[in-house]
């Protein structure tokens, strides 16, 4: 006996939205210079103010949700640079997810192909990090054992479609060992001395930043390891837990962690986005921790605005609301703590820096990350033309619109070749790998990696050649020393 | 009236099918310019590259007696490129060439789609001016501030548009292509075609090319702010200032609202905790600057300013006037629909206007922030308001009335830089007069004699 069928009304994600957020938008066009597809084709429909007043339509009944309307909204990098050019302060990136989410509900752009890769990675692979570990230990196999290179050296890839061929070249090295295998559970363990939280008390973060005494052990902060971080990137994260470990944090990073949810967000799937948020929550209670840490700037972005996700959520609500003032980016928390002067062996490099769009325009990290790159001994930072512009990544963006992601991407090489740095730093994944690939197929000698990662090479200069383990013992060898000290609290 | 069948086709093959837009979703966002609450679907969009092509899309249209609205960047605030029904919108975003930086001559050329700001920068870095910075710089096309003739911060010295066109290439509405102007300072032969041009808000022709006057750049500038108590104290400080002979590029007002939305965005420091702020500017030569910069500050404080500074560099006063230009889309913050006018009045009657404007909003109990560039009388009263709420539009609509009348019986106008476009419409008759208004209803008729072009603005 089966209840009988509710029929109910479909959920639109525009209708449903106060409507003050769509009219914050006053249409002046401020926003259309910042807009990197309104820029490159000058068609208004390709502009933050021409989307919104189709999701205004929308919301109005003026317009149905369309294949077009769809088609536009997966046009859209969702790079927010709108958001930081916009005095009006219209919230675009809840527009952006909302519109996302009308565009799937209502399924104007369904196909079989299309449902089934949505099926797999967004529904399944995504939502459980074993998974994705999984696939990254099944590809690392097929590199290792050089299959990659043996199909590629075959030509059989020649026989794929061109889309695929583009696709499979944008394959990234999966990294030898993942964030759990180089990164301790708890690091800067038993050298914990606890601290009120620096926002609570800026008047002591003051005496610790200038008094000379030692900021060791000072916060308890969490280690978010992100998804495709984790697999591509994990060495940037064992650098992020280590500059931690040096800047006074006892860092929690457990092995098994959830995706962020800013993936499903982003791609109209707020439901499956919700669940995860939930998930991090509990498994990072945020009243347990000074910060919680991310290196990924789009993970960050999308990691600050748990609140306003879980808004219909009365038993998460409140922790959403703590959650959200406890994410913070590592620039934007080390350059808050004050960060340890690192030794100053270090070679002379030149290094620019292109800013992660959710990093500057999401989360509004501008200055920390520069200021991060200047504390390192003998660099020379060099201001990037239109750093903030972004570099076609997006996200997805590259895999789903890779004719405008590779204008981007020359646009960006052709700025970072202009300032004559070899090194180029930036905090995303998506970025990092964007321009990892560009770099690779122009024949670029560039150096492209995170600036946590310079930071934790001139912490390491006098002792380069230690290895993790060794390294880590030496920390806490250190780290003892520093508590004997007569005044370390 | 729909679009004539035939005229499709055709306007893909003189254009390219690429630039004819005619899905929904590719209209819609051509449906609105920067005005509040106005809306209006068009029939079809076009991207005209060259002059040749809005020559042959004006001939097509005479044919077939379809309404063309030209259109930039759709920023204005008078309704000026609204569409009207079912017209063909010619957008001419994709025209956006630099043609030629004359520097023997201090002019250039350029394609009536480039940026404001584009043209700003290319004559900055040669080392010339261009002065006129309406608040929308960074998005308006030069094509657009011809049609409106467009201020912006530093009229006071530097005065308006106007004052920089030396040429003009126009498309007039039969397709044929008209040079008017050239690269002399002297110029008396024949009618001045440029200057009945410039602010025809899109009536009389199609602008295509613009050849601009530049000047030196200033050698020198220095940027002061000076905060007040009360909203009269700023008013006299402009009136003393003026009053000793002291021309600054600019002079800008904001009002407590204001100031705290441009904060809100901006970050520039600004102080929240006075009623009025005045931004001054001054450039020039060195001693000049230097001079004027502490005489403006004498008169400041001996009006009662609680602080005056001056921007310790470059990079500070331009984020200064960066967030003064931000002005009436940072209202937006506080209010779902911000309707700004720009009533203006000769500087001696400031005074009396400001308190005008605070009673009128107080009479229909109506939120309003107010800025605007006080050194040339030109004020943007702008009411926060939803205009979802037909009885608060209503009012809004009363105020605005009662703010017009009052600055034309002080000597003023109706608008000082947004144009008459549709908003302004019904207030013109009674404004310009009939004599005004049958020669510029003569003009429009035997230019446009099919009235194709922009059909329902400024007057019937």
């Amino acid at each position: 006996m089966s209840p009988p069928a509710l029929t109910l009304p479909r959920q639109s994600h525009l209708k449903d939205l106060d409507f003050s957020v769509l009219q914050q938008c006053m249409r002046c066009g401020l926003c259309l210079p910042a807009c990197p597809t309104y820029a490159a084709t000058k068609i208004e429909r390709h502009s933050p103010r021409g989307r919104i007043s189709l999701m205004r339509a929308i919301a109005e009944d003026g317009l149905e949700p369309s294949r077009a309307f769809a088609q536009e909204m997966y046009f859209c990098l969702g790079c927010l640079a709108c958001m930081s050019a916009c005095p009006a302060g219209v919230d675009y990136a809840q527009l952006f997810e909302r519109a996302r989410a009308e565009a799937e509900a209502s399924g104007v752009l369904r196909s079989p192909g299309r449902n089934l890769v949505r099926a797999f990675a967004i529904r399944w692979l995504f939502m459980d990090l074993n998974r994705l570990q999984l696939l990254g230990r099944l590809l690392r196999l097929c590199q290792e054992l050089g299959l990659q290179a043996l199909l590629r050296r075959s030509g059989v890839l020649k026989l794929l479609p061109a889309r695929l061929r583009q696709l499979e070249a944008m394959t990234p090295d999966i990294q030898p060992q993942f964030s759990a295998d180089l990164i301790a559970p708890v690091e800067g363990v038993g050298i914990l001395n606890r601290k009120p939280p620096a926002a609570s008390n800026p008047s002591w973060t003051h005496r610790i930043q200038n008094s000379g005494t030692d900021p060791f052990t000072t916060y308890r902060v969490a280690m978010l390891t992100g998804c495709a971080q984790d697999l591509i990137f994990s060495n940037v994260n064992r650098d992020t837990v280590e500059v931690l470990v040096r800047n006074g944090c006892e860092v929690v990073t457990p092995p098994e962690q959830f995706c962020c949810g800013s993936l499903h967000a982003h791609t109209g799937e707020l439901e499956l986005a919700r669940q995860l948020a939930r998930k991090q929550i509990d498994q990072f209670p945020p009243d347990q921790f000074d910060a919680i840490i991310s290196n990924a700037g789009g993970c960050g972005s999308h990691l600050k605005h748990y609140q306003l996700l879980l808004a219909g959520d009365p038993l998460y609500r409140d922790r959403a609301a703590l959650w959200d003032k406890k994410v913070k980016d590592i620039h934007e928390w080390l350059v808050g703590i004050g960060i340890r002067p690192p030794p100053n062996h270090a070679p002379p490099q030149v290094v620019t820096y292109h800013e992660s769009c959710h990093l500057a325009h999401g989360q509004r990290i501008v200055t920390q990350p520069r200021l991060l790159l200047a504390a390192i001994p003998n660099l020379k930072l060099v201001e990037l033309p239109e750093s903030s512009w972004c570099c076609g990544s997006a996200g997805i963006y590259n895999l789903i619109q890779p004719e405008m992601a590779g204008q981007l991407l020359d646009r960006k090489l052709n700025h970072v070749r202009s300032t004559g740095a070899a090194i180029v730093a930036t905090a995303n994944p998506g970025c990092l790998l964007q321009l990892i690939n560009g770099a690779k197929q122009r024949g670029l000698n560039l150096r492209v990696v995170h600036p946590v990662t310079l930071l934790a090479e001139a912490y390491r200069r006098p002792r380069a050649k230690l290895d993790t383990e060794v390294r880590a013992k030496s920390d806490a060898v250190l780290a003892v020393a520093e508590k004997a000290k007569p005044n370390g609290e | 009236m729909a679009l004539p069948a035939s005229i499709l086709p055709e306007l893909r093959r003189l254009l390219g099918p690429g630039n004819v837009l005619t899905e929904k979703e590719d209209l819609i966002p051509y449906s609105f310019d920067g005005t509040a609450a106005l809306h209006q679907m068009p029939g079809c969009v076009v991207f005209a590259t060259t002059t040749q092509q809005v020559s042959s899309v004006l001939k097509l249209a005479q044919e077939t007696r379809t309404a063309i609205v030209t259109r930039g960047s759709g920023t204005g605030l008078s309704g000026g490129s609204l569409p009207s029904p079912d017209c063909v919108v010619l957008c001419l975003a994709k025209m956006d060439k630099l043609l030629e930086l004359d520097r023997a001559n201090l002019t250039m050329l350029v394609e009536a789609g480039i940026t404001t700001a584009a043209v700003a920068d290319a004559a900055a870095a040669a080392g010339l001016f261009y002065p006129p910075d309406p608040g929308s710089m960074k998005t308006s096309t030069l094509g657009g501030n011809v049609a409106e003739n467009s201020g912006g911060l530093r009229g006071l010295k530097y005065g308006v548009t106007r004052n920089y066109v030396l040429g003009l290439e126009v498309v007039l509405p039969d397709g044929q292509v008209l040079w008017t102007g050239n690269k002399c300072v002297k110029d008396v032969a024949g009618y001045s075609l440029r200057d009945l041009f410039v602010g025809s808000e899109g009536t009389l022709g199609v602008v295509t090319k613009v050849l601009l006057r530049l000047i030196p750049l200033p050698a020198a500038k220095s940027t002061l702010v000076a905060t007040f108590a009360r909203m009269d104290q700023a008013a006299q400080t402009v009136s003393d200032i003026i009053a000793a002979r002291i021309i600054p590029c600019t002079l800008e007002f904001l009002d407590r609202t204001t100031i705290r939305c441009v904060e809100d965005f901006a970050r520039v420091g600004l102080p929240l905790d006075c009623e009025a702020l005045l931004l001054m500017e001054t450039d020039g030569h060195p001693a000049a600057v230097a001079e004027e910069t502490s005489r403006m500050a004498v008169l400041a404080r001996a009006n009662g300013a609680t602080q005056v500074r001056v921007a310790k560099d470059e990079a500070e006063a331009d984020n200064l006037a960066s967030a003064r230009r931000t002005a009436f889309s940072a209202l937006a913050r506080v209010a779902p629909t911000t309707i700004l006018e720009d009533a203006t009045v000769p500087r001696s009657q400031l005074a009396n206007m400001i308190r005008f404007i605070a009673a009128v909003a107080a009479k229909y109990r109506l939120r309003i922030g107010t800025f605007g560039h006080m050194g040339d009388g030109n004020l943007h009263p702008t009411f926060l308001t939803n205009e979802r709420d037909a009885e608060e539009m209503r009012r809004v609509e009363e105020a605005f009335k009662e703010i017009f009348d009052e600055a034309v019986r002080l000597g003023g106008t109706l608008t000082g830089e947004h144009g008459i476009g549709i908003s302004k419409k019904s207030f013109l008759p009674k404004f310009a007069g009939d004599a005004q208004m049958r020669v510029m209803r003569e003009l429009r008729r035997a230019l446009d004699p099919k009235g194709i072009l922009n059909p329902g603005k400024m007057f019937d």
